[in-house]
C-alpha cells in the first residue's frame, strides 16, 4: 500500500503548482484589464468548455484518489476484509485505555482499530516520531468507529486524540505505543 | 487642514453626519460595529497565533480554548452577519427603488447582533465555557469541564444573534414583496417567486415567447436566495440552543438528564447540516451576489450571461442543502453512500457553481476594458483569488482518501477556511466598503489612498501566507483545536504568525483611514438621530 507520506508529497506539489498559476493568472488579469486592446468580447463556447473542464475536474478528482489511494477503497469495504489483527480500544475521561501496553503490528498486516468512546467525541490518530500523520478517524459515542489500516513501513508511532474534547483533551497523547516490524 | 482638525472633522470637513438620513446611519453602524468585531476577532486570532508558536503562562489552556471558541463565532456573526446585513438592508431598498418595509426592525437586528455577540463573547471570557463552533454532542452539558451558567449565558447570546438574524430575513423578504404607500400595487407573489429562482425555473420549461421577464434584478435574487439560508441557519441553531439550554438550566435547577437521550451522529448531522447553511450556503451565494454586483458598477455594463450567472445561484442554493457530509468523511459510522454522495460528488459541485460566479465577474470585467485600478477593483479581484484558492482547497479535503489525512489540521482551516474568509471574504467585503463609502456618506472623500494601497497589500500577503504556512504545518500533521507545547512547528507557526501581524497592521491602516475620513466627530454622529424621514434612503437630493 502506498504510504500516506507519499500521498501528502503528491498534493503539496500539486497544490502549490495550481496556487502559483492562479496568482499568476490574477496578476495578469490585473494588468491587462486596465489596459485597452483589442478583442474585447468573450466567447461563449469559451465559456462552455470552462464549465465542461470544472465538472470533469471536481468528479475524476475522487474517481483518482479512489483508484490511486489504496485505504479509500478499503475503507469503504472494510466490512468485507477479515483483519489480521484487531485491536479494542476505549476512550474515557479523557484517557485511551490499550488492550496491552503496546500495539504490535508486523509490516504488511491488516490491522483493525476498533474504538469505543463511553462519553465525549474525540479523535483517534496514529502519527510517526516528526509528527507527522499516518491516519485519522472520528470516535463518536454510542456508534462503532473502526478503521483498517495496511502499514507499509516499520516503526514506533504514536496515538492522538485529533477531535477537542474540551481542555481536558488537549493533551490525549500516547507516544510509541504502535510498533510496526518487519516480518 | 491640521492634523487635529481633520482628525476631529473629517478629511476635507465632507463628511457631515447631519446630513445622513436614518437607513444610512443604520447602515453605518453596523458597518462601523462590524468593523471592530473584525478587530476582536483578529487581535483573538493573534493572540492565538503567539499561543501557537509558544504558549503565553498569563492565558491559561482553558483561556486559550474560550478564546478559539469566541474567535470564529466573532468573526462570522459579530463582524460578518452585521456587515453583509447592514449592506443588504440598504441594498435591496436601493436596488428596488422603494424604502425598506421596516426601519425598526432593522433597528432590532443591529441591536440584537450587536448585543448578542458582546453577550457570548463575555460569557466565554468569563466562564470560559469553550465546547467550539461545533458543540460535539455531549460536550456542550459537559458540567465537570464547563460552567453551566457560562453556558447559559453563551447559548442566550447566540439565540439573540439567531432572533436578530430571522428579523433581517423577515425585513429582506418583505421588502421585495411589499407595496409602500402611495406605490401602484406590487405583484407580491411573483416578486417572491422570481428573487427565490422559481419563476427563472420555470422559463427554463416554457418557449422563448412565452418567458417571462425577470422582476427583480441579479444582486436582489441573490441576496434573497443567500437569505433562505440565513432562515433555515437560523431555524437549526435556535433548536439546537434550546436543546442544550434544557441540559444546562436543568442541570443548574438540579436536574440531571441523560445526555445519551440524544444520538451524538445524529446530532452532528443535524447540526452540520445547519452550519453548513452558512459555510457552504449564504456565504458562497452572498458573495457570488456581492460580485456581480460589484462587478456591474464597477463597468456601468450588464453582466456576461446573466440567465447562466441565476442559475447557478439556484444550484447554489440546493446544492448547500446537501454538502454537509464532507464534515463527517472521517465519521465511520456515517453511511458511506452519505460520504460519497453529499460529502464528494454534491460538494464537487461547488467547483461548478463558484467556477462559473468566479468566470463571468471576470468576463464582465474583461469586456469594460479598459478599467481603472480603483480600490473596489483591487479588492474584488483579491477577493476573486481568495475564492480561487479556497474551494479547490476544500474541494480536495471533501475526498474519501485525502480527508483521512487532511482532517482536523491545520490545512483545514489555513488554505481552505481562513483564505476563503480572510482573503475571498473579507477583501470582497472591503471592495463593497469601498463602492458604498461616497454613497453611504453623501461624498466623503478617502483620507489616504497610500493607505487604502498598503491596506491591500498587506491584507493579500498576509492572508495568503498564514493560510499557506497553515498549510504547510498541516501536510506535515499539525492539528487544529490542540496546543503544541514543544515547538513541533515552529517554523511554520513564526511565518504565518508574521503574516497574522500584516493582517493586523492592514486592518489597523484601513481603520485609521476610515476614521481620518469621517473624522471622530462624524463617528460620533452615527451614533445620534437623524431627522430626516426615516423612508428615506438617501437625502432628497442624492435620490
Amino acid at each position: 500500500m502506498v504510504d500516506s507520506q507519499l500521498v501528502l508529497y503528491g498534493q503539496t506539489i500539486a497544490y502549490t503548482c495550481y496556487a502559483i498559476v492562479i496568482i499568476l493568472v490574477m496578476g495578469w488579469f490585473g494588468l491587462k484589464i486596465t489596459k485597452s486592446g483589442k478583442g474585447n468580447k468573450v466567447s461563449h463556447a469559451f465559456f462552455y468548455t470552462f464549465v465542461g473542464f470544472l465538472v470533469v475536474l471536481g468528479v475524476s478528482l475522487h474517481i483518482v484518489t479512489y483508484n490511486t489511494i489504496p485505504w479509500a477503497s478499503m475503507d469503504v469495504n472494510r466490512d468485507d476484509i477479515k483483519p489480521d489483527k484487531v485491536f479494542n480500544i476505549t476512550v474515557e475521561n479523557h484517557q485511551f485505555i490499550l488492550p496491552s501496553e503496546k500495539l504490535v503490528i508486523e509490516v504488511g498486516e491488516k490491522a483493525l482499530f476498533d474504538v469505543t468512546s463511553n462519553d465525549l467525541t474525540y479523535g483517534f490518530g496514529v502519527f510517526r516520531a516528526d509528527n507527522s500523520m499516518i491516519f485519522q478517524m472520528q470516535v463518536v459515542p454510542g456508534h462503532r468507529n473502526d478503521i483498517l489500516w495496511q502499514f507499509e513501513k516499520s516503526g514506533i508511532y504514536t496515538i492522538r486524540s485529533t477531535e477537542y474534547s474540551g481542555p481536558k483533551g488537549a493533551q490525549m497523547i500516547l507516544k510509541d505505543v504502535v510498533v510496526v516490524k518487519e516480518d | 487642514m491640521s492634523f487635529k482638525d481633520t482628525f476631529m472633522n473629517g478629511e476635507q470637513g465632507l463628511f457631515k453626519s447631519a446630513s445622513l438620513t436614518p437607513m444610512q446611519k443604520l447602515i453605518l453602524r453596523f458597518v462601523v460595529v462590524g468593523l471592530i468585531y473584525y478587530g476582536l476577532a483578529v487581535i483573538e486570532g493573534m493572540i492565538m497565533r503567539i499561543y501557537q508558536i509558544e504558549p503565553i503562562n498569563a492565558i491559561p489552556d482553558f483561556q486559550y480554548f474560550a478564546i478559539l471558541t469566541a474567535h470564529p463565532l466573532v468573526g462570522i456573526f459579530g463582524s460578518t452577519y452585521l456587515t453583509v446585513f447592514g449592506a443588504f438592508l440598504f441594498l435591496v431598498p436601493f436596488l428596488m427603488k422603494k424604502p425598506l418595509w421596516s426601519y425598526k426592525l432593522g433597528n432590532w437586528t443591529f441591536l440584537l447582533i450587536t448585543f448578542g455577540t458582546l453577550i457570548f463573547w463575555l460569557a466565554g471570557f468569563i466562564s470560559h465555557y469553550a465546547p467550539l463552533y461545533t458543540l460535539y454532542w455531549p460536550l456542550p452539558a459537559d458540567f465537570s469541564q464547563f460552567s453551566p451558567i457560562g453556558g447559559t449565558f453563551f447559548i442566550l447570546g447566540i439565540a439573540l444573534v439567531m432572533l436578530g438574524s430571522v428579523f433581517f430575513v423577515i425585513n429582506i423578504f418583505k421588502t421585495i414583496a411589499y407595496t409602500p404607500e402611495g406605490m401602484e400595487k406590487q405583484p407580491a407573489g411573483a416578486l417572491l417567486a422570481d428573487a427565490i429562482g422559481y419563476s427563472g425555473l420555470r422559463n427554463l420549461f416554457r418557449k422563448k415567447e412565452k418567458q417571462k421577464e425577470h422582476l427583480v434584478s441579479l444582486p436582489v435574487a441573490a441576496i434573497a436566495r443567500g437569505t433562505v439560508d440565513v432562515a433555515l441557519n437560523a431555524g437549526i441553531i435556535l433548536f439546537t440552543g434550546v436543546l442544550i439550554l434544557v441540559y444546562l438550566v436543568g442541570h443548574i435547577m438540579g436536574f440531571e438528564l441523560k445526555d445519551t437521550a440524544v444520538d451524538a451522529l445524529l446530532y452532528k448531522n443535524w447540526f452540520w447540516w445547519g452550519l453548513d447553511l452558512i459555510a457552504d450556503g449564504l456565504v458562497l451565494i452572498f458573495v457570488a451576489g456581492t460580485w456581480y454586483l460589484i462587478a456591474m458598477m464597477i463597468t456601468g455594463k450588464k453582466l456576461f450571461m446573466q440567465n447562466i450567472a441565476r442559475a447557478a445561484l439556484l444550484v447554489e442554493l440546493i446544492v448547500s442543502w446537501t454538502v454537509w457530509s464532507h464534515h463527517l468523511l472521517s465519521d465511520q459510522a456515517q453511511p458511506a453512500i452519505l460520504k460519497i454522495v453529499s460529502g464528494e460528488l454534491v460538494t464537487a459541485f461547488e467547483l461548478i457553481t463558484q467556477g462559473l460566479a468566479f468566470y463571468i465577474v471576470l468576463a464582465t470585467l474583461w469586456m469594460a476594458r479598459p478599467l481603472k485600478m480603483t480600490n473596489e477593483l483591487k479588492f474584488l479581484l483579491g477577493g476573486l483569488l481568495g475564492f480561487a484558492l479556497a474551494v479547490p482547497a476544500g474541494i480536495m479535503q471533501a475526498d474519501i482518501g485525502l480527508n483521512r489525512i487532511l482532517h482536523n489540521t491545520q490545512w483545514i482551516i489555513g488554505p481552505h477556511v481562513h483564505v476563503a474568509i480572510l482573503v475571498g471574504l473579507t477583501m470582497t467585503l472591503y471592495s463593497a466598503i469601498y463602492i458604498l463609502f461616497p454613497i453611504v456618506t453623501n461624498g466623503a472623500k478617502l483620507y489616504s489612498q497610500k493607505l487604502a494601497n498598503f491596506h491591500f497589500w498587506a491584507h493579500l500577503i498576509g492572508g495568503i501566507g498564514m493560510g499557506a504556512f497553515m498549510g504547510m504545518a498541516g501536510l506535515e500533521g499539525m492539528l487544529r483545536r490542540t496546543i503544541y507545547f514543544n515547538g513541533e512547528f515552529n517554523l511554520y507557526m513564526i511565518l504565518a504568525g508574521i503574516c497574522g501581524g500584516l493582517l493586523l497592521l492592514a486592518f489597523l491602516a484601513f481603520f485609521y483611514n476610515i476614521v481620518m475620513s469621517v473624522g471622530l466627530n462624524g463617528v460620533i454622529g452615527i451614533f445620534t438621530p437623524s431627522k430626516l424621514p426615516v423612508k428615506d434612503l438617501l437625502p432628497p437630493e442624492k435620490s
